[in-house]
Formats: C-alpha cells, structure tokens, sequence
C-alpha cells in the first residue's frame, strides 16, 4: 500500500511539476542578474550534522548579507552523486550548485550544456588559490571552485612507531620497507589499505607513478589521455617489490576504507595497524571510529617516500579537492557565492571543522591539528601538484585505472596491464 | 434500464479500471525498457546528445568481455548452487517443522527471520560476522577449527562461495515456508492410505509426498533462477564485485559500468542482455515446466 501512495504521490508531483514549468511564461531562464532575487537550490555531499550545521550557517550569514538570496539546501551522499548528477544534469532542473570535483569527470559533464562557464566572473579572485583550481578547468574555462584542497600521505600511530623502536619517519622506499619489517616484528600490521574500494590502492601507484614521471610527462599523460613513457611501467614494478613485501593486513583486498572499526581507517584508529596512505581527511574519519578520545595527539603524517631513480619532481602530491560548480540559470550570482565560500573567514570555519585544506592560505592558522598544519605547509611548498589519476582522467578511464590497480593488489596483472588498461579504456574498449 | 449502449459502456468501463494501471504500466515499465534499448545503440555519456550511434558494438563489446562472460558465470554458479543446495536443505527442514515437534511454531519463526531482513542490512551483518578476526573466526577459533579461518571475502577462490553462504541464510527460510504451505495442501487422507497399504514413512515420503510438492517445488525453482541472475544488493554492499572481479554480477557489472564509469550507452546494452536472459529463461520455464501446474489458471 505504502508503495502504491508513493507513486501516486510521485506521479502527482511530476504532473504538478510538468505544468508548472509548462505554465511559467519565459521559464527561469536568463536571469543573469547577480544582483536580483534568486533561490539557489544546492546539493552538498556533508552529510553529518557537524559539517551540515556550518554549510547551513554559510547559507544563512551569505543570506543575511546579500538579501534576495536564498538557499533549499540537499545534502546528498558522496556515493549517491554519481548516479544523481548525471540524471540532474540531462533534466529541466539541475540544482544551481552542486558538488563537483573537477578533472576528467567534471569535464565529462560538460557536454550537458547544463554546467556554467564562470571564467569572467571568477577571474579577479581565482587566481589567489594556486594551482588547485585548475582542476575545476578545461579548455581554459573555469567550470568550478574548490573550497578545500586535498593531499594524500602516510598517517601513522607515533605511539606503535615508537614501540617497533622506529625514531624517525621513512623518507625512502627503502626505509619505509625497514619500518614495515620492524613493525611487523612488533605483531601490528604495518600499513592498513582499504582494497575493497579500489581507490586506496591506486593512490600508492599513483604516487609511485608521480615519483617515477616527470611533471611533464604527468601532463602529457592527463591531457592526451595515453600513457607512453616507460615511467608509468617502472611504477607498477615498483609497486609490486613493495607488494612482495606483504606490507598489508591480512585480507586486505577485501577491506573497506572508511566503513566500521575493521576498515583500514578503524584499523589505524584502534591501534591494529601502524599507518595508512590516505588524505587529509583522515583523521576525521578515523575519529568517528574509536572510543578513544587522545587519538588525534597521537597521530603523525609523513609524505610519500622518495624512489631511487626516478625523474619526478621530489617532494610533488597527489591531491585533489572540493569544489562546487553552477548551473546556466545562476550563473552569475552563483559565482558570488562561491567567491564568498574562499574568502578567508568562511574558510577558517571550514578549517576548523576538518572540511580539508584550506584553498585560502590566510586561513591555514585554523586548521585544528599541528599534523594537518604539516601536510597544509609540505603542499605548500611542493613543486608539482598531480591530481589523483581517477578524477584527472576522463571518469572512464579512471575507473579503468582503478581497477587494473586493484587486481594488481589481488595478484592479477603486471606493471604493463596497468598502463593498457589506461589506453584501452581512453581508446573506448571495454 | 441504461441509455448508453452496453458495448459503449464496457468500453468506458474497462478504460476507468484499466486505464490508469495501463499508464502507470506504459509509462513506468515499457518506456524504460524501450528507451533502455534505444541508448544501448549509442555511445552515450549520460550527458547532453546522445552521441555516436554505434549499432550493436556494445553488447559485441559485453559479450566477448571476459569480465562480463565471467560476471554470467558467477550468475549460472549460483543459481545452480540454490537448486543443488537450497532445494534439498529446504525441503528437509521443511519435512522437519511439519512434524508435529515441541517449540514448532518458535522455529519456523527462526528460519523464516533472515528472509525478513533487507539485502542491505543482511549484508551489513555479515560483514561484520566475516571480516578478518570477526565473528565467524572466533567461532572457530573456539571449536578448535581455527586451521580453517579463511579470508572469506578477500580470497578471490573463496568469496562466490561465501556470497552463496550467505544467500542461502537468507532465503532459505522463504524457500521453507513456501514448501510447509504446500506440505499443508497435502491431504492427509493421501497420507494415510499410503500407511494401510503398508508403506514406510520413508516410501510414503519418496512415492506420495514430494511428487505431490512438484507445483511448489517448481514455483521455487523459477523464483530461484530469477532471483540469483538478478543477484546484485547483497554482492555489492559485501564485496563491490571483487576482490579482483571475482564476484562480478550482471548486475554489478551493469551498475559498475553505467554509474561509476559513466558508460551509459554500455550499461543500457548490458541491462538489456540480462533482461533478454532473464525473459528467454522465463518463458521457457513457463512452456515447459510450469504449464501443467497452470493449466486453467491462465487461459
């Protein structure tokens, strides 16, 4: 019965909604006015109360300030976008704001017509946020703004550390492979990885390929969608003598990443593994995992291990971000809001709430832990910035790539395969 | 008497009832379907035109697909594993709780409880009851079995196996209730006649009683088959498909392919192959094994 109402319920809303849209002379079109009053109908993916509360107080401080807007705020689950966006997108009325982080996958939405070039109106300012707006371009089109930027790292227990009798953070791949044998013989398991959600494991070739490649061949690689250079080769042989190593948990290919106390977060965060190759939102996640209360005193960061040969630029990130893009019917006074969101007191809100690295460096101070002060200072100062592969490359492709890496961590494939499946899946194979 | 002529009025009538239903049916069912196969021709985004029309690539593409040819595999495995493993089991335990037994009613209630749960939430469970040092481990661990802990969803060898474990808790107890309704059709007198002409529980059982379960036990079967080639929730809250592909669905492999790599074109291709799958099986198992059990019913 309950279902029967619903689809009547449904069916009644999409009529309403039909002759509504059929009813309104000139539709919603057009109204370019930055100025004027406008409803912005914004989808989030911060869902928890304490990252939902400071977007809603955002809405409601930008509303006081600006009156004649207003917001009907959804927050939507990160998962959730895939399969909403799409949909949204190839309908009447996509959301004036939504989600979006860049890179292959936001290019790939382009072609909706639906999302807003803001190059003009974002042009003054959007400069002032380094190179991690990039991603939110193509063709030299701003199409998006980050609000946090994200780097990927080693976040490891001090206190396990200390006990395997390990001093100093690695800084080689050679010393990460000695910490991992010392752990190992303290009984913890060195290094948890979430292998269930394929992401995590690409994130060490992706590093190991960014330490491999140089920033040139990095580029040629994302922008041609081909990878060519014997350094995409060297990453996965790389990445299977550290394979070899058995650095992981056992059963690791079958853990999740950031889902109860047995992921690889609750795996750090309750002292069952030493450390884990993860962004900057970690120790959050890892938060909502344990009991303990101390956890975030004891946790430390390092970044990737340098490799021996290889002709990346040392000390480059892998690192994404978030970012919101507009939609055509708001363009204008969308783009204002976005400028409101990077400007430094709301980003010191967003600082503080973990929300990720700020993209406004005046509000770095906020940042609530000494170690996310120390990943925001090393991306600061690294020379080249390589947007994790899975979101730089066309969504496709990236998925393709993840996988590949994935049955690689599962024992299926080579180094080669890796890279194939790169330029099969850009040459449209399945 | 009415003034509207009685055909006129059958027809309003029959637009009144139908009507709205036929709708609902064209508009929710059939356009999809349609539409479903319209895009499967393209090489479609999901975003704006639809792009390149490329005849029957993608279902060419599907079909030689290794991980596709074995995603059907997984499909063909366990649906043949529930007819071997299932039907059996239930109709043991069905046999069991129709006897008249102490705490009968308290035990139908238990076996029937899992098929309750949502897919969702049943897989939730048991992850938490599998995952490395869980549940599971510590119970063998404690009967002395502990050479036995497995990596049940992180071993590629392994996690069909376990997926199917964990379907078989979950709706067996539909498959029992569904046999205990048909056991209860059973008259008894067939039952006792059988008895004075001197046949032993076991030859009343073998001779009289399962045959008489045949409609029962072949209306199980078709929702078996159906519902293991349309095996998706569980598979993808448990494993996401892998690890390496080794648990790939259809269906997963649809959703993977459609959502995730935004190959909409692709995706509609493959939803349409395990439609087609699931239509052929239906119609086959309706002409050949289900018509006698039928017959009269529909026309």
């Amino acid at each position: 019965m309950r279902r029967i109402r619903n689809v009547c319920a449904f069916l009644l809303t999409a009529v309403t909604a039909v002759s509504l849209t059929a009813c309104s002379p000139g539709g919603d079109s057009g109204s370019e006015n930055a100025d004027g009053p406008v409803t912005f109908t914004w989808w989030h993916n911060s869902t928890t109360d304490t990252r939902k509360a400071v977007w809603e107080q955002i809405a409601a401080d930008y509303q006081a300030a600006n009156p004649g807007v207003s917001f009907k705020i959804e927050p939507v689950q990160n998962e959730q976008f895939q399969t909403k966006i799409p949909l949204a997108l190839q309908s009447d009325s996509p959301p004036d704001i939504y989600q979006q982080w860049g890179g292959g996958q936001g290019a790939g939405q382009l072609p909706s017509g639906k999302v807003a070039d803001i190059t003009e109106q974002t042009k003054p300012w959007i400069g002032t946020l380094g190179p991690v707006a990039e991603d939110w371009k193509s063709d030299g089109k701003q199409y998006g703004v980050p609000y946090a930027a994200h780097t990927v790292g080693f976040w490891y227990r001090k206190d396990i550390f200390t006990n395997a009798g390990i001093t100093a953070p690695p800084a080689t791949m050679d010393e990460l492979n000695a910490a991992v044998t010392k752990l190992k013989a303290a009984g913890v398991a060195p290094i948890a990885v979430g292998g269930k959600d394929r992401w995590p494991d690409a994130f060490y070739w992706g590093y190991l390929a960014a330490r491999h490649c140089s920033p040139e061949q990095l580029k040629k690689a994302v922008e041609t969608v081909r990878m060519e250079d014997q350094c995409w080769v060297r990453a996965g042989q790389d990445l299977k003598a550290f394979l070899d190593t058995q650095p992981f948990q056992t059963g690791f290919v079958g853990t999740p990443a950031q889902q109860g106390a047995g992921s690889s977060a609750g795996m750090v965060a309750n002292g069952q593994a030493a450390m884990e190759l993860q962004g900057d939102w970690t120790p959050d996640t890892m938060a909502s995992l344990t009991a303990d209360k101390d956890l975030n005193s004891k946790l430390g960061w390092f970044p990737f291990p340098a490799v021996t040969g290889g002709a990346g630029a040392p000390g480059a990130v892998l690192a994404g971000g978030d970012g919101f893009s507009c939609t055509n019917r708001t363009a204008a006074a969308c783009a204002k809001f976005l400028e409101y969101l990077v400007s430094t007191p709301v980003q010191e809100k967003l600082a503080a709430v973990g929300a990720g690295l700020p993209v406004n460096p005046a509000a770095a101070p906020a940042l609530t832990s000494e170690s996310l002060k120390t990943v925001f200072d090393h991306t600061q100062r690294a020379p080249f910035r390589q947007t994790y592969f899975d979101i730089a490359l066309p969504t496709a492709v990236g998925q393709a790539l993840n996988d590949a890496i994935a049955n690689f961590f599962a024992g299926q494939g080579t180094p080669e395969t890796i890279v194939e499946a790169v330029n099969q899946a850009a040459a449209g194979n399945k | 008497m009415s003034a509207v002529p009685s055909g006129l009025r059958r027809k309003l009538e029959l637009s009144l009832f139908l009507g709205p239903a036929l709708l609902l049916f064209i508009g929710f069912v059939l356009v999809p379907m349609g539409l479903a196969v319209y895009y499967s021709l393209y090489n479609w985004t999901g975003f704006g035109s639809l792009g390149e029309f490329t005849g029957f690539q993608n279902y060419l593409d599907a079909l030689t697909g290794s991980v596709f040819q074995n995603a059907v595999w997984h499909n063909v495995l366990i649906a043949v594993l529930s007819l071997v493993v299932q039907l059996p089991l239930s109709i043991a335990l069905a046999l069991l709780l129709n006897r008249k037994l102490r705490g009968r009613a308290f035990l139908r209630v238990i076996v029937f409880a899992p098929y309750v749960l949502s897919e969702a939430i049943t897989a939730v469970i048991w992850l938490l009851i599998l995952q490395p040092g869980g549940f599971a481990d510590q119970v063998l661990g404690a009967a002395g079995l502990g050479g036995l802990v497995r990596q049940w969803l992180a071993d590629p060898d392994l996690v069909l196996f376990t997926l199917f474990v964990v379907i078989t808790w979950k709706y067996i107890g539909f498959g029992i209730i569904l046999l205990l309704a048909g056991l209860q059709g059973i008259p008894a007198e067939v039952r006792e006649a059988a008895a004075l002409d001197g046949a032993s529980a076991w030859q009343t059982t073998r001779h009289v009683v399962l045959p008489l379960l045949g409609p029962t036990m072949r209306i199980w079967i078709f929702l078996s088959v159906i519902g293991s080639l349309q095996l998706f929730d569980l598979v993808w809250i448990m494993t996401l498909g892998g690890p390496a592909n080794a648990s790939t669905t259809m269906a997963t492999y649809l959703i993977d392919h459609g959502f995730k790599r935004y190959e909409f074109g692709f995706g509609s291709a493959v939803a349409v192959i395990l439609f087609i799958i699931c239509f052929t099986f239906a119609l086959l198992y309706q002409r050949f094994a289900l018509r006698r059990d039928t017959q009269g019913a529909v026309g």
